[in-house]
Order: C-alpha cells, then sequence, then structure tokens
C-alpha cells in the first residue's frame, strides 16, 4: 500500500543572473491513495509541469518532501512512470524496442520481453505495429506506444503531462477511454496534467485546480465521472447536467484566474 | 586489347567524339520537347521545376567532354592524325629562317643595323655631353672630342651604300638568290619526296613522351624538312657575312691608336684613386661603343631591303604550300600552333597543360599496370595492387620491445665453444622484432592505397577517440570546461600550418601524416559529437531515467544514437577534409602517394600525369562521399525525425 503524498511542497526557480525567484510552488500539500486517479487542471504558468516533475523526482524540491509510501522522492525511478506530452519515443528504434525499453535496461530474459511487448501492443491496440519505426506512426499511435512502454515496467504511480494535449478531439476521446480501462485493469495510481476541463472531468476520481502566482492548489473536487466511464460512454456523460455545472463553475474559475493574471501584467 | 586502343588513340578519340556530338544534340532535342509537355503546369520558382532532367546531365556531360576535346587539340588528332607532324616541319622552316628574320623588319619590326646604329649614337651623343665635365685636361678633351666624331664616322660610313666593298655586295645578292631559289623549291611543291622508313617507324602522335614525331611523315612534311635544312644553311650564311667598308680601315687603326693612347696615360699619369678612376671609366665606355662597331655588323638599310623582301617571299610560297593545313590549324587546333626547340616539337597553348582525353586514360591505365617490369606503376610502385606481407612485421609494430627486456632473466651469451644456445628471452626479442617467420598475408598495395591508408587510420583513430571524448563533453561539465580549451587551441590552426612541426616530429613517412590527419579528424569529430550529445532532447533523457536506465545505459542507448546524425555528417566532412590535407601534405614530403606522384609530375611539368592524380583524387573523394551518403541514409533514416 503505497501512497503518494506531498507534505508542504515549495518550488522556488531562481534566476541566476537577476535572482528574481519565482514560486512556482506553494505549501502543496495532498494524499493520493494506490489506485485514485488525479487529474490537475490550472491556467497556463501555475506549476503544474513543475508539480510533476517533483513527483517524477526531476527536479528537488526547495522546500518540504514528497515521498511514496515511506520512500523519499529524490531522483527518478521506474516505480514512478512517466508520459509526456509529445510522447519522448526514440526514434532510432522500432515500436517494440521502444515499449521493451526498461525492461532491457534491467537486462529482463529477452523472451520473456517479447512475451510482455506482444500483450501490451495488443492492449494498447498497436498489434503487428512492432518493428515499424516510430517516426511512421500518427500522434495517437505514439502516444499509445509512450502509454505501452511506461506500463509494462508495472510502475507503482503513472504520471501524465498533458498526454493527450496534441491529439484531434475524436483520438483524443477514444485515448480517454484508454486510459480509463487501463486504471480500472491495473489499478494504478494515476496523476495526469490536462488543459482540458472536460478532460479533467472525465478522467479524474479526484481534481485539484491550480492558482498560479504562487502555485497553490485551488479548489479540490471529488467526482464521479470516471467511475462512470467504466461503464458508459464518456460522450453521455458529457451531457449530464452536473458535468455542465461542474464544468462552467471550473470554466469560470480559471477564466477569473486569467483575467486577474492579465490585470496584473 | 588495351595496347590496341592506345596504338590507336587517335581513331578512338574521333569515335567518342562523334559519339559526344551525337549525345549533345540528342539531349538538347529531348530536354526542349519535354521542356515543352511540361512547361504549362508548373510556374516559375515551382521546386518541381528542378526535377529529373537527366537528359541535361547528358547535355553538360558531353559539352564538357567536347569542350576537353576540342582545346587539349583531340579533335584536331583524332581527324588530322598527321597535321602536327607537318605543323612541325613548318615549325622547323620558321626556326631556321628565325635568326634572318631577326635582324630584319619582316621579324622585329626594324632592321638589327637601325637599332644598332641609333643606340651607339645615343651613347656617343651621351659621352659627348659629360665630357665637359670630366677631369681630364683641356688638351685631351680635345682629343676625346674628336675620338667620338671618329667613332660617329663609323657608324656613317657603314650606312652608306656606296661606301660597300663589293665583295659584301656580292654576298648579299647570293644570299638573296638562294632565298628565292627556296622560295622556288617550296613553290614547285614536295614532287616525289617521300618519307624515310625511320620517319614511318616513329611511334604515332601522343603515343610517347615526345608529344609529336620530328621526322616527317607525309610528303608536304618532307618538302617543309627539306626546306628547313637549306634554310638553316642559309642562315648560318647570314650571319657570317659582315659589312666590309674600306673607308672604315684606316680609321679604325686610327681609333684603336688613340684608345691605347689614352690608356697609356692614364696607367703611367700618377692620379689619385679618384681621378684615376673616373678617367679608366670614360676611357673603357668610349672603347665599349667603338669595339661593337669595328665588327661590320651595320649594313645600309637599302642594301638589306633586297633580303627583306626575299624572306617575305619565302614565307609566302611556305604559306601557299600549306594548302588546306592552314585552315585545320586553324580551326582545330586553338592557339599559337606548334614551336619546334633544339630536339623537339612541343604543342603551344591550351593543349600545353589540357592533356587530351584518351592520353589521359592512357596514362592512368599505364600507371595502374601492376606489372613493374614492363613499365606499370610510377616510380617503382604500383597505383593499386596487393603483396604478400610478412606477418611477423605486423606483430613487431604492435609488439614493443621492452617486453623482452622486461622478462626476468637474462639475453642468452656466447659460450665457451663460441656458439650461442637463444633462451626465451632472446626468442621474445626476436619475436618482438619482427625476426620470426609466421607466413604472410596479402596486403593492398600501391601509391593510391597509401593515401586511402593513411586516410583512413587517421580517421579511424579519430572516430575511436573523438567520438566518446565528444559524447561526454556533450554531457559533463568537467569534460566539456578541461578539454574546450585544449581543442580550441589547435583547431582554428590550418592543419597545414602545422605540417613542417609534426612532419618533423614524427617522420616524412606514414607516422608523420597519420598524425597530422588524426588532429583533423579529432578535433571534427569531438565538435560533432558533443554537439550531437548536447543536443539530446531533455524529455527523452528524463524518459529512460523513469524508465531505469543507468548513467553508462543512457549514454550508450539515448545519447549515442540520439548524436548519429551528427556524428555522421562529422564523419563525412572530416573525410573530404583528411583528404584535402592528405595531398597537401604528401605533396609536402614522403616518397608514396597520390600527392606525391601529383608533385613529382609538377616538377617535371608532367601534365597528364598531373590530371590523372587530379582526376584519380576526385573520384576517390566521390566514391567517399557517396559511401558517406549511402551509410547516413541506410542507418540514420530517422534523422530529423524524432
Ligand atoms: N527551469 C525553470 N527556471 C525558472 N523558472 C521556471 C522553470 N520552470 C518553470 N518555471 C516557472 O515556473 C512557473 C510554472 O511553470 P510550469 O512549467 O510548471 O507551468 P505549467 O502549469 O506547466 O504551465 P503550462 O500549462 O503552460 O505547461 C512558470 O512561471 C515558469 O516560468
Ligand atoms: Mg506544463
Amino acid at each position: 500500500m503505497a501512497d503518494l503524498v506531498c507534505e508542504h511542497l515549495n518550488m522556488t526557480f531562481t534566476n541566476p543572473q537577476t535572482g528574481a525567484a519565482v514560486e512556482a510552488l506553494k505549501d502543496i500539500n495532498f494524499t493520493l491513495k494506490k489506485g485514485e486517479l488525479l487529474s490537475v487542471l490550472g491556467p497556463s504558468g501555475c506549476g503544474k509541469t513543475t508539480l510533476l516533475n517533483v513527483m517524477a523526482g526531476f527536479i528537488n524540491a526547495t522546500s518540504g518532501a514528497a515521498r511514496l509510501g515511506d520512500k523519499l522522492i529524490d531522483a527518478p525511478g521506474v516505480e514512478r512512470g512517466m508520459v509526456f506530452q509529445q510522447g519522448a519515443l526514440f526514434e532510432w528504434l522500432p515500436v517494440s524496442r521502444n515499449v521493451d525499453f526498461g525492461l532491457r535496461m534491467k537486462k529482463n530474459d529477452s523472451a520473456e520481453n517479447e512475451k510482455l511487448v506482444e500483450k501490451w501492443l495488443d492492449i494498447v491496440g498497436l498489434q503487428g505495429f512492432g518493428e515499424t519505426p516510430t517516426y511512421q506512426l500518427s500522434g495517437g499511435m505514439q502516444q499509445r506506444v509512450a502509454l505501452a512502454r511506461c506500463l509494462i515496467n508495472d510502475p507503482e504511480v503513472i504520471l501524465m503531462d498533458e498526454p493527450l494535449g496534441a491529439l484531434d478531439a475524436l483520438t483524443r476521446e477514444k485515448m480517454q477511454s484508454l486510459v480509463l480501462e487501463l486504471w480500472k485493469e491495473t489499478g494504478k495510481t494515476i496523476m495526469i496534467i490536462t488543459h482540458s476541463v472536460e478532460e479533467a472531468l472525465l478522467l479524474g476520481e479526484r481534481l485539484f485546480v491550480m492558482a498560479p502566482r504562487p502555485g497553490r492548489v485551488h479548489k479540490e473536487y471529488n467526482l464521479p465521472f470516471a467511475e462512470r466511464g467504466l461503464k458508459e460512454s464518456l460522450r453521455e456523460i458529457k451531457h449530464d447536467p452536473y458535468f455542465s455545472e461542474v464544468r462552467e463553475e471550473i470554466l469560470t474559475m480559471i477564466w477569473n484566474m486569467e483575467e486577474e493574471i492579465m490585470g496584473r501584467v | 586489347m588495351f595496347e590496341w586502343l592506345s596504338d590507336n588513340r587517335a581513331s578512338v578519340a574521333a569515335v567518342l567524339i562523334i559519339l559526344f556530338l551525337g549525345a549533345f544534340v540528342w539531349s538538347i532535342v529531348v530536354g526542349r520537347k519535354q521542356a515543352r509537355l511540361t512547361a504549362t503546369d508548373e510556374v516559375f520558382g515551382d521546386p518541381v521545376r528542378t526535377r529529373g532532367g537527366w537528359y541535361w546531365s547528358v547535355c553538360g556531360v558531353s559539352a564538357l567532354m567536347l569542350v576537353w576535346f576540342y582545346f587539349s587539340w583531340g579533335t584536331g588528332r583524332a581527324y588530322f592524325p598527321n597535321a602536327a607532324n607537318e605543323m612541325c616541319q613548318i615549325a622547323k622552316l620558321e626556326e631556321a629562317v628565325s635568326p634572318i628574320k631577326a635582324a630584319l623588319p619582316i621579324g622585329s619590326r626594324y632592321y638589327k643595323s637601325t637599332l644598332l646604329a641609333s643606340r651607339n649614337t645615343a651613347q656617343l651623343d651621351d659621352l659627348q655631353s659629360r665630357l665637359a665635365g670630366t677631369v681630364f685636361t683641356e688638351a685631351e678633351k680635345t682629343e676625346l672630342e674628336d675620338l667620338i666624331r671618329r667613332i660617329g664616322a663609323l657608324i656613317a660610313n657603314s650606312s652608306n651604300p656606296s661606301d660597300m666593298d663589293q665583295q659584301s655586295r656580292d654576298e648579299l645578292v647570293g644570299l638573296v638568290e638562294r632565298l628565292n631559289e627556296l622560295s622556288a623549291f617550296i613553290d614547285a611543291g614536295p614532287g616525289d619526296l617521300t618519307p624515310g622508313e625511320e620517319a614511318l617507324a616513329q611511334p604515332a602522335w601522343g603515343t610517347t613522351f615526345a608529344e609529336i614525331p620530328i621526322l616527317p611523315v607525309t610528303a608536304r612534311g618532307m618538302l617543309f624538312d627539306t626546306a628547313s635544312v637549306e634554310a638553316a644553311e642559309i642562315a648560318a650564311e647570314f650571319n657570317r657575312i659582315r659589312n666590309h667598308v674600306p673607308e672604315n680601315d684606316r680609321l679604325i687603326a686610327d681609333i684603336k691608336e688613340q684608345i691605347d693612347a689614352l690608356k697609356e696615360t692614364n696607367e703611367t699619369g700618377a692620379f689619385d684613386e679618384q681621378v684615376s678612376a673616373e678617367r679608366e671609366d670614360y676611357v673603357k665606355a668610349v672603347e665599349r661603343i667603338f669595339k661593337r662597331l669595328d665588327d661590320g655588323l651595320i649594313f645600309p638599310a637599302a642594301a638589306l631591303a633586297d633580303v627583306n623582301t626575299a624572306i617575305a617571299n619565302l614565307d609566302a610560297s611556305a604559306n601557299s604550300a600549306q594548302g588546306g593545313l592552314r585552315f585545320a590549324d586553324a580551326v582545330f587546333f586553338p592557339g599559337p600552333g606548334i614551336v619546334k626547340s633544339r630536339t623537339q616539337c612541343t604543342e603551344q597553348g591550351s593543349a600545353r597543360w589540357l592533356p587530351k582525353p584518351t592520353d589521359v586514360v592512357a596514362t592512368f591505365m599505364r600507371l595502374a599496370n601492376p606489372d613493374l617490369e614492363n613499365g606499370g606503376g610510377y616510380r617503382g610502385f604500383p597505383l593499386l595492387w596487393w603483396d604478400w606481407l610478412p606477418v611477423a612485421d605486423v606483430v613487431a609494430f604492435f609488439v614493443p620491445d621492452w617486453i623482452a627486456d622486461a622478462w626476468p632473466g637474462e639475453f642468452a651469451s656466447h659460450g665457451d665453444d663460441g656458439t650461442i644456445t637463444p633462451n626465451f628471452k632472446d626468442k621474445l626479442l626476436a619475436f618482438a622484432q619482427g625476426e620470426v617467420s609466421l607466413g604472410h598475408i596479402p596486403m593492398l598495395d600501391g601509391h593510391i592505397w597509401d593515401s586511402l591508408f593513411r586516410v583512413l587510420v587517421a580517421l579511424g583513430l579519430g572516430i575511436f577517440l573523438g567520438v566518446p571524448l565528444g559524447l561526454f563533453m556533450g554531457v559533463s561539465r568537467f569534460f566539456k570546461s578541461f578539454f574546450d580549451p585544449l581543442i580550441e587551441l589547435y583547431r582554428p590552426v590550418p592543419p597545414l600550418a602545422w605540417a613542417p612541426l609534426i612532419l618533423t616530429i614524427f617522420g616524412i613517412q606514414d607516422d608523420g601524416k597519420i598524425f597530422l590527419l588524426f588532429m583533423v579528424a579529432f578535433a571534427i569529430m569531438v565538435i560533432s559529437a558533443r554537439t550531437g550529445a548536447s543536443g539530446v532532447q531533455l524529455t527523452k533523457i528524463r524518459a529512460s531515467h523513469s524508465l531505469g536506465a543507468s548513467d553508462r545505459q543512457i549514454m550508450w542507448n539515448v545519447i549515442l544514437p540520439n548524436a548519429l546524425p551528427e556524428i555522421l555528417t562529422g564523419i563525412r566532412i572530416a573525410v573530404g577534409v583528411c583528404w584535402g590535407t592528405l595531398v597537401a601534405a604528401e605533396m609536402l614530403a614522403g616518397t608514396t602517394g597520390v600527392g606525391f606522384i601529383e608533385n613529382i609530375a609538377r616538377t617535371v611539368s608532367d601534365y597528364e600525369l598531373i590530371w590523372v592524380t587530379i582526376l584519380i583524387m576526385g573520384v576517390l573523394g566521390l566514391v567517399f562521399d557517396m559511401i558517406m551518403r549511402w551509410v547516413i541514409k541506410k542507418t540514420i533514416p530517422w534523422r530529423g525525425m524524432g
């Protein structure tokens, strides 16, 4: 039972030349239980990526601590898988070598690897694409490779930074279903950052709306839509009056934050 | 087969020229037709307009070949194989007559006599005007003035036709007669003159180093050759003729006496040093002019006018006897034509430095022939061949002698009976020194291989050491900051500026050159690997960290492949730069290699060889580049796709 915990997390970027400091994160506190799905929403520049980078261990917080179970997060690790906006695939390797990259780094048995690759390509719907060069795949397919590459490593937590941001609406919807399916099947803890309010509502069992300057959690929601999305069609959920209500509320909230930023600038 | 082609290269060229001409015309026809077909659906500036069009390449290549054939006189030789031989005979006549022409307006604007008269008169006038300011006594000055006037009189007497004596007149008349007879002989045509056997046995034009066969092989050539012999005699005769002026005989004796008296005074007069020097100088100047005038080289202009006319007539006869050859010369032999000098006839103008395409191929084939005993190779070394290399040499190269020294024990010394029983340590030494027979392996050999070997070894070392260093510099602050100044200190210096130093330290053979090229390749590889390594997307690095890769695994599996496009481009550039530097280094020093051949060819003005080496280097450079392009296409199809 490993929860993802943030305690009084502060992150301040200081420009080494000017000495100007940006408070990217200020006093972030939350506990994400195992198997929870958290989506993070907020205006541009409010520190979402920074938060995720701290959780992934790419950067170290100025103060406070992030923990997975009782392990302090201070470096990247296999137990925390990452999915980036642009896939960040290794374009010199074919799909299957991308997917089993983590396994190969662990020097696993290659026959077993092969089986796992087959399985995961199947799950993400890329059967038969094993030998295709990644640069010949569409954006959606590349993102699915990235998902498979992350999941094959069997991480405890999956961190996603706008994983569906670059996709068209239809592909995006399919991928949202896929994420929900994977969540249900694997029972992983997932933290997903998004710009789309609808996506955040659909995917987020829990939802943080962050506010900028300093970056902080402005409001937290607990939502039923992710659970429902496992059984119902996502499009129907979007027509639910409660869904619309929350969406409008959040949109207004973020709109006001943006206005505030503009006004201040 | 090749022998036959080589001996018949003029005919081969004739066929080739027709083929190229055909290809040229054909490609223009096809190209214009294609242009009409596509003209309507492409606007100007549309990149599609540059696609395809291989027929224009045919057009360009054939045009280039035709220009080459033309200016190298390849066309002329192909269709007028005897023209050069005949032009050589004409050049012989020209050479024979040239001493006469040089003394006449027809050859040098003025009569030589005119020039002598005016130059010496001017100098006498100068002496005269300086006389007043000299250190001579008044009496001496009057005497000197008289002397100068008398010397002037020598010129006047020589120039006066009525002062000429009968013998000189007769000689000039005889000369004119002989010239006219020669003209008549040329006018009469070759008649039954036939080329001799020796002439016909000469190698054809361009097949030996002496470019143009010197003995006449045609009737017309015989005519000019024969005429040139007579002309040479006439010229010798002309040079012997002196203008004997009886008037001058007594004058010359008087002048001599006067000058001698002056010299005498100079010597016995006990003048101080400066005065003595000035007096001597002046008298010497007077004497010098006199010496130039006492040998009858000045003729009256009227007396030479007939000779001038006779030579003009001779030229006219020679011109008309050339007939169609003059047309061929003007159209197919661009440049000043052929000049005869001493023992050979040489091509002048573009043909002098631009060898004919067929000759270049022939020279290349001659060099490429590995049969050294029969004139193959260059300087006793083949162009590109193979040889048995003793394995012991290779081993000795890698196993240093000190290994034997370091082995425990002593080297064997001779025993009481004077014999030596080698122990293991001795055997180890023999092994390290390459004195053990280990059999032979076949190995490439030759000038081209030597050049290639140097480039490849240097490049290999450069890649092997430069890429890792560059990668580390791309990811590590220490490596970057520590090595950057070192490399940037030597890299900006042109490699050839290092050459004298490096060649002195490492020797002019392979070691020095390889080290020089290594320096070049190393810097390029470091910089390209570093650029490639530091250009890796951060998200890829982060992704691989999250996937559990260790630093070394990331280096090997992520950074290296990511830098591969830059590394391969670096290799491509390094090959080009190394190749250029190598040739220059081989020109500086050494005894093998393509650059060495070119350097020797340069010192002996062997233009064919120079062009052969240029073509070899061009082709090898092209092959290198094509291989690299192929490798790049095959290994990194994903370049720029990430
Ligand atoms: N390496 C850095 N150095 C200095 N400031 C940084 C750095 N990274 C982020 N910041 C600042 O921190 C703040 C938060 O950045 P962050 O990238 O986390 O925003 P975000 O919420 O992910 O925005 P977006 O939605 O546009 O991706 C911004 O004001 C940014 O300027
Ligand atoms: Mg971001």
